[in-house]
């Protein structure tokens, strides 16, 4: 997604090896995507899902 | 020269020994022949220091492995210490940390965004590998429906995926 918008930056992070960021975005299970401090999405979704709750609180996008 | 993980190591044997140590023959093999594909090189930063980072070796030795597996592949050591500036431009606070960038045939970089911030071993390593073939010209794997969607995305986002190595 990063690669498809220049206004996306993202980080894949090893969770284990940075517990202050695991916890500070509350991360009991992986995969969990945090987007701008307040979309959470938890476990691996399929790639229409994915967008779609990653767009959320994005104008103009989100489920439709 | 920085200290390198093979220097550390107790084993007399040649460094290429060691670093290849990580990987299977076959999955050499594997990754050459995927790598094999890339159309344009690829140019990972990798931050680190010396002191105080218990996995910066660990990340060393893993990314020593990919020049050997293609020539578009490139790695470059930045010392998170003394360069705090590039650090900051590419948004990295922590190491060991990894910033992909294209780079095309005159030298010139297009930061590609994808970060990974701790060592890239277990599942991460392959989220690296798909990375590092992406900015490398594959096909991305995004719909272009999606991608449609994404462009809704007219501000600054972040986007932090949290993994463990199993």
């Amino acid at each position: 997604m990063a690669f498809a918008n220049p206004n996306i930056t993202a980080y894949a992070v090893e969770a284990t090896e940075f517990p202050d960021l695991a916890r500070r975005y509350r991360v009991t299970g992986v995969p969990k995507t945090v987007i701008d401090e307040t979309v959470e999405i938890l476990g691996g979704l399929p790639q229409d899902m994915f967008v779609d709750q990653a767009l959320q609180n994005v104008a103009g996008g989100g489920p439709t | 020269m920085p200290c390198r993980a093979w220097q550390l190591a107790p084993s007399p044997e040649p460094r290429h020994n060691l670093a290849m140590a990580l990987l299977s023959t076959a999955d050499q093999d594997k990754l050459r022949e995927s790598f094999g594909e890339m159309t344009s090189n690829v140019r990972v930063l990798f931050f680190t220091q010396t002191l105080g980072c218990e996995t910066c070796l660990h990340t060393r030795q893993i990314l020593d492995e990919f020049p050997a597996l293609s020539d578009k592949i490139a790695i470059e050591e930045v010392n998170f210490v003394l360069e705090k500036e590039r650090a900051a431009q590419y948004g990295i606070d922590r190491v060991p940390a990894l910033a992909l960038v294209a780079e095309n045939g005159n030298g010139e970089t297009t930061d590609s965004r994808i970060r990974f911030l701790g060592a890239p071993s277990g599942y991460e390593f392959i989220s690296l590998v798909q990375a590092v073939l992406l900015v490398g010209g594959r096909s991305p794997s995004l719909t272009d429906e999606n991608r449609q969607k994404l462009a809704a995305v007219t501000k600054p986002m972040t986007m932090q995926v949290f993994t463990t190595p199993t």
